[in-house]
This record gives C-alpha cells, structure tokens and sequence, in this order.
C-alpha cells in the first residue's frame, strides 16, 4: 500500500526539481543560521548561489560525527530552541551522545514517514502494533509511535525489556505487527518457546526491523519462527530517525528512500569519491525539509548502494540495498575485512544454527585472533563430542573458504551471549593497538 | 529394550556441572548414571534419570540446551573378559560403539553397562541372538 501516492510515485523529473528547490533553501538556511556549516563551507569555498544543479551537492564538504560532537549539545541546530519541541539523543561509542532536535513540523514530516514506511510494509489502520523499540532519548520507540498514530493504526507502547511482560501482551492484546530490533524479535520467540508458547499461534503477520544490520538469511529465519513477513527499515537520529527509507512488502528488494525528504549518495569510505549507482560504499545523506537540525552530506558510516530501477510496488524512489554493515563495525583480522553480517552469513547457512552470535578479536603474540562464539540450540545440538566437533570445524572452513581469515569456532550456551534490547554488541575488540 | 538418556550441553566453566545436578536434585530427580564428555571448550554430559520427563523439562526450564538419544544398558558378566565377550559379538558384525559408560548401580554379580552403537536396533538383535541381557527401559529407571 502506498501512504502518499503523489509523493511516493512522482515522475523521476517532477521529483529532482523538488529535491533541486529544497535543497538550494537548505543551503541558504544552514549558511545564514549554523556558524559551523558557514565555516566548513567557507573552508571549502562553496557559496549557497554556487549550488545551481542537483550534482552541485557534491561540491558541499561532508558532515561527520565529530562535527556533531563538536558541536555538542545545540551548536548544530538551526532554529532558536522555541521552536524546538522535541529532542532525541543517540549513545555514542565514545564520549558524549549525539543530540538532535526537532520543530513541530519535523515531528509532523517524520510520523508521516514512518506512516508511509508502515504502509509500505503493508499495515493498515485496522491493525495493532507492538512496539517494542525502546522509547525515550533513542528514536526508536518514538518514531513508530507517532507513524503509527499517524496512520491510524493502534500502537502498544511496550518499549523494550521485561521480555516475559511482553509475550503475555502479544499473546492478550494479539497485536498484528511487531517492531523492534531483529535481534530482539528473535529473543522473543526464544523466550515464548521456553514458555511452551509459539509464535505460530500469535496474530502477527508484519514484523518491521531495523537499528541494526540482518542478513537475508536471518530474515529467513525470522520469518519460519515468528511467522510472519520481515520487513527491514532503516533510519538513525542523525538524519531523523527510522523511516528514512523502507522495505516494500511486494518485492523485499531494497529499501526505498523518501527522496523527496532526502538525497542518499554512496560514496567510497576512503577516497571519499562519489561512486555510482550499484557500486557499494558507505551511504551519505542530505535532509531536504528538516528543519531544527538539517543535516549536510552526511556520513552515515553505513555500507549500502543505491538502485535507481522502478519498483514493482509502484514507487519511483531510488532503493537502498540492505546493509551490509558499518564501516566502524568492519574489524580488520590480519589485514582482512571482516563484517559480522558476513560471519552471520555463514553461521545462518548451518541449519538449525541460532543466529546469536559474538566476535571477539584479540591479539596474541603480536598476531590478532578471531573467535567466533555461536550458541548451541536444539537442533545442533548432539550428544556425540565428534559431531559436535565437526560442526566447530566445519563453520571455521566455511569462514575461512568465505572471509579468507581464519577463525576459532567456540560453541557456547543458549543465551550466554548477553541479549541488548538496541543494537547488538556483534564484536568485542580487545586488541590494544 | 532402549533407554532414554537425556545430554546437556555445558561450557567449560566453573560451576556448570554443580548446577545441573543441583536443578535435578531441587526437581527430587534421581541420577541412575551419568559420564561427561569434554573437550577444551565444551562438555556434553549423558544421564539416565528415574524421571526423564521431568528432568527434560527442568533442565529445559533452567535454559541448558537438552538432546534426547535412545541407548541400550546390558548385563556384563562381572568377571575378566566379560566386556571383551559382548564386545566381540558386535565387532563381528561392524557395529561400533559410539561411546559407553558403566552404570553407578550393581545387579548382582553383573555390571550394567550403557551403550552408544552406530546401528541401535541391529546390535540389539545381534545382543538377544547371543544371550545377552538388554534391561529394559523401565527396569534401568527404577534400578
């Protein structure tokens, strides 16, 4: 279903002349009221009347994390805080979090496109949503909230935690559709499985996930144990929140970004050249209408690539593939990238195998190490130590065969991989380098 | 003919085997036998209870991962060259012991002991062609 047919389906001409206005009154916005975007754009010598075509934004210098910290808490916003109703804060690996803001108008545009992501996703007003994203500074909770008012729908406003609360609501209030990490919505059905609960029997048919990377395979595994259509959503506080860009129901190819609130470019991580669509690079974005803290270019530090083609949902909008991972959550094991969704690719071609899972790096007598630690469930599990053995070995041929490292495979116990009800902690680094 | 014999996966870690059988104990289970498989990471424990059931459901309960194999318990002449006898019979016909543990309980003058064979129901006829004892079951949980 599409939330805003006019919008959502506008010809690729009508929609690059909105983008093209939009941004050029961004620009003159963010030069007149942010100092720190007027001296980072003075530094590169761009002045707001030199932005005349869409491929001009590339003449605009980038923003980062540690401008915003910088920054830090208000420096980047670019209205007076009066006008400010709402403020959202993302943890920070380090230090100080990154804080955003919002005007009423920002709340209004960003639950219109969670509404737009929900449709997509194929709610509709008749459905119950259990929303499980935490809620409070992380945007998460939040954002499905005010989408799903704003579609219409019904949301439970469970947040995250209190795991066993949460099976009795889904059991009682049969909600329809389920939003929270994949991560946790895999915890989820664990946990209702030890209360000889099944989720088959619950009425959920939508789940939508996002704050964290999946892979295919765990969508299919989602979906075989919760029952019901996975979709992936993708957003982060920076840029506004989750609904920048969503999986369609119809085609699961891609997640659709609402251009005409933003311009996504991928660029490469290291020489920071634009690449084209279908080359793989860390993905860039540029808000078009926000208007408390509009964001210039800026790097997500999320692997993507962009596909122009039309899609067969209706939507025109370009389409972001998957993510597949971060360029901060890409550990370098003796001169190999590694990302976990590619571990977590291997692991998941295991049947049975669950797909909790944590990397600790380490380093040895000057060599790092890679241990890979898997949790053992039913279905893998074998009273026979060579069988068990053999599948230790056969995962680290597998990683090796795929990744090109070499890894130790450690099978450890059903839930001893500590659970985060945000994002999961995939790698452990305990190298001192 | 067959036994139910409950396996736990363990980690390598202090406490882990304490706490299982503690789990056991708490359900008033009983432990008729039991060995521990271990590698550097890892370790597998087999039990055979007097209530598998509900040792299952505890341990299930207490989150430890549980597998369900079928073994056979056999009277072994308690005299030397009594394992070497039954032994035989199966090698004979190219069954191999997967693994085997002797049973914490003595009937008689015999040994009982448990047996893992890549080939359950064969041995199990090549056994009672030969005048082997096979408990059953019911008589191993009760022991």
């Amino acid at each position: 279903m599409i939330f805003n047919e006019e919008f959502e389906t506008l010809p690729r001409a009508a929609l690059e002349a909105i983008q093209l206005r939009r941004l050029r009154a961004l620009v003159d916005r963010v030069y007149a009221l942010v100092p720190a975007y007027r001296q980072k754009f003075e530094a590169a010598g761009v002045r707001p009347e030199d932005i005349q075509t869409l491929k001009d934004l590339q003449r605009l210098p980038f923003t980062t994390k540690q401008d915003l910290r910088d920054n830090y808490p208000f420096g980047m916003f670019a209205v007076p805080m009066e006008q400010v109703v709402r403020i959202h804060a993302s943890s920070g690996t380090t230090g100080k979090p990154t804080v955003v803001g919002y005007t009423l108008r920002d709340i209004q545009t960003w639950s219109e496109l969670v509404a737009r992501s929900l449709a997509a996703a194929g709610v509709h007003r008749h459905d119950i949503i259990h929303n499980a994203y935490g809620y409070g500074l992380f945007t998460g909770g939040l954002g499905f909230h005010y989408g799903v008012e704003r579609l219409g729908a019904s949301v439970i406003p469970v947040s995250g935690g209190n795991t066993r609360r949460q099976i009795m609501l889904l059991q009682d209030f049969g909600p329809t559709v389920l939003t929270c990490t994949p991560s946790f919505a895999l915890h989820l059905s664990d946990v209702a499985q030890d209360l000889g609960l099944n989720f088959q029997d619950f009425k959920l048919r939508v789940g939508i996930f996002g704050a964290e990377p999946w892979s295919e395979a765990m969508r299919q595994e989602i979906e075989k144990k919760l029952g019901l259509d996975a979709l992936d959503v993708y957003g982060l506080s920076e840029v506004m929140g989750p609904g920048v860009s969503v999986e369609c129901q119809e085609a699961k190819q891609g997640l659709h970004i609402a251009e005409d609130h933003f311009i996504a470019e991928i660029i490469d991580p290291h020489t920071l050249e634009v690449l084209p669509y279908g080359q793989t690079g860390e993905l860039v974005i540029t808000t078009l209408t926000k208007e408390a803290f509009p964001v210039i270019r800026y790097r997500t530090r999320d692997i993507s690539s962009l596909n122009p083609e039309p899609c067969k949902c209706g939507r025109n909008l370009v389409r972001m593939t998957r993510l597949s991972g971060r360029t901060d959550d890409m550990i370098i094991v003796r001169g190999v990238n590694v990302f976990p969704s590619q571990i977590e690719a291997v692991l998941m071609e295991v049947r049975g195998l669950a797909p909790h899972y944590q990397l600790i790096v380490d380093r040895l007598n000057q060599m790092d190490t890679l241990e890979v630690q898997v949790e053992v469930d039913e279905a893998t599990f074998s009273d026979e130590v060579r069988k068990m053995q053999q599948l230790e070995k056969g995962i680290e041929k597998n990683i090796k065969d795929y990744l090109g490292v070499s890894a130790k495979v450690r099978l450890v116990e059903p839930r001893s991989i500590p659970r985060s009800e945000g994002k999961a902690q995939r790698v452990i680094d305990r190298r001192q380098i | 003919m067959k036994v139910k014999q409950l396996s736990v996966f363990l980690e390598n870690k202090a406490g882990r085997l304490a706490e299982v059988t503690k789990v056991l104990g708490d359900a008033g289970i009983n432990i008729r036998a039991l060995s521990l498989a271990d590698t550097t990471d890892f370790g597998i424990l087999r039990l055979i209870v007097d209530q598998y059931d509900q040792a299952t459901q505890v341990l299930k309960q207490h989150g430890f991962t549980v597998g369900r194999t079928e073994v056979v318990a056999l009277e072994v002449p308690d005299r030397p060259g009594g394992l070497a006898s039954v032994l035989q019979i199966l090698s004979a016909s190219q069954i191999n012991v997967e693994y085997m543990y002797a049973f914490v309980h003595h009937s008689g003058k015999n040994a009982v002991i448990i047996f893992r064979f890549n080939n359950l129901d064969r041995a199990i006829e090549l056994l009672q062609q030969q005048g082997v004892h096979i408990f059953k079951g019911q008589e191993v949980y009760r022991l």
